[in-house]
């Protein structure tokens, strides 16, 4: 081992240091998801709320069927509860991806992550 | 000898037989590692480039180009890869190292050893094949994400055969390449 470190010189050091930042740089910067900043929440197709996702918080909206809760914590949002016989947009829990949705369909309601730039067109899981 | 020269024979010169035989080496180094089953084309070893490097600064870049070209050449000859995508990946991958290497050559031998040249021309190399790839096979930028995979295998491999370098630069049994021994 120490025969092989004494192969290095000063400036071969210096290189390897640049080339790991490179590289680590290179991965923070291009692997990054885009973290969503917004929850954008719809009732029959129109936009009824956007909130921001730095603060929590929780919004009732009012479908056809009852009330939906949304539940917004820094970072990431879901379905609180939801009438709809099935719940599936509850049982997806925390969304935390840019352009990630829940849709409670039989109430009419869904809300949706946005990011500043809009990675995907939609996601489904 | 003093036979009349005959204008149509090829001179053959000492730094001939000595490209031809570290372009062998190369050849050799650069068909065993296609056995090595690899993730990603691209992400592998790059073992000839030790050979190419030996040759840089034992004999100077003329002749370290030559090997390295006729490496490119004949390995995908050998491998059927000649004038496939591959081919011209290599390709774009050498002659952009040893773009690079010309002037990094001439770094100060104190500061920055092979070990130096080696990350250099690795970071070349898989430099110009993105370049290409990103030119000509797959023109979106989207190629890009993959750019962190072989910035780690350029650090990874590029260090480990600079060093492999500086291991054979100073091996004195290995420093001298004599008339009819071995190649490296």
């Amino acid at each position: 081992m120490r025969t092989w470190l004494a192969l290095f010189r000063p400036g071969d050091w210096l290189l390897l240091a640049a080339a790991v930042a490179l590289t680590l740089l290179a991965g923070r910067a291009l692997w990054q998801g885009d973290h969503p900043t917004r929850v954008v929440v719809r009732a029959g197709g129109e936009i009824v709320a956007s909130l921001p996702l730095d603060r929590p918080g929780r919004l009732a909206v009012k479908g056809p069927l009852g009330l939906t809760q949304i539940e917004v914590e820094p970072g990431r949002a879901r379905v609180a509860t939801d009438p709809g016989p099935r719940q599936y947009c509850v049982r997806q829990g925390w969304l935390t991806r840019s352009g990630a949705a829940a849709i409670c369909a039989p109430n009419e309601v869904s809300l949706q992550l946005a990011g500043r730039r809009d990675t995907y067109d939609s996601m489904a899981y | 000898m003093t036979a009349p020269a005959d204008p149509h024979r090829v001179r053959i010169e000492a730094s001939d037989y000595r490209v031809a035989r570290y372009a062998a080496a190369a050849i050799a180094l650069s068909v065993a590692e296609a056995a090595i089953p690899t993730p990603l084309p691209g992400v592998k070893p790059g073992l000839a480039n030790i050979v190419v490097l030996l040759v840089l600064l034992r004999h100077g870049w003329r002749e370290a180009a030559w090997v390295a070209l006729l490496r490119v050449f004949a390995a995908s000859l050998l491998l059927g890869q000649i004038f496939a995508p591959g081919f011209f990946l290599s390709l774009a991958g050498s002659l952009a190292s040893l773009a690079v290497l010309a002037p990094a050559a001439h770094l100060p031998r104190r500061l920055f050893g092979p070990v130096s040249l080696s990350l250099i021309a690795a970071f070349a190399h898989v430099g110009g094949q993105m370049l290409l790839a990103r030119v000509w096979l797959v023109p979106h930028d989207g190629l890009w994400a993959l750019w962190p995979v072989f910035s780690a295998t350029a650090t990874i491999f590029g260090a480990m055969n600079g060093l492999i370098v500086a291991r054979l630069l100073a091996e004195p049994a290995a420093a001298t390449l004599p008339g009819g021994g071995r190649a490296v």
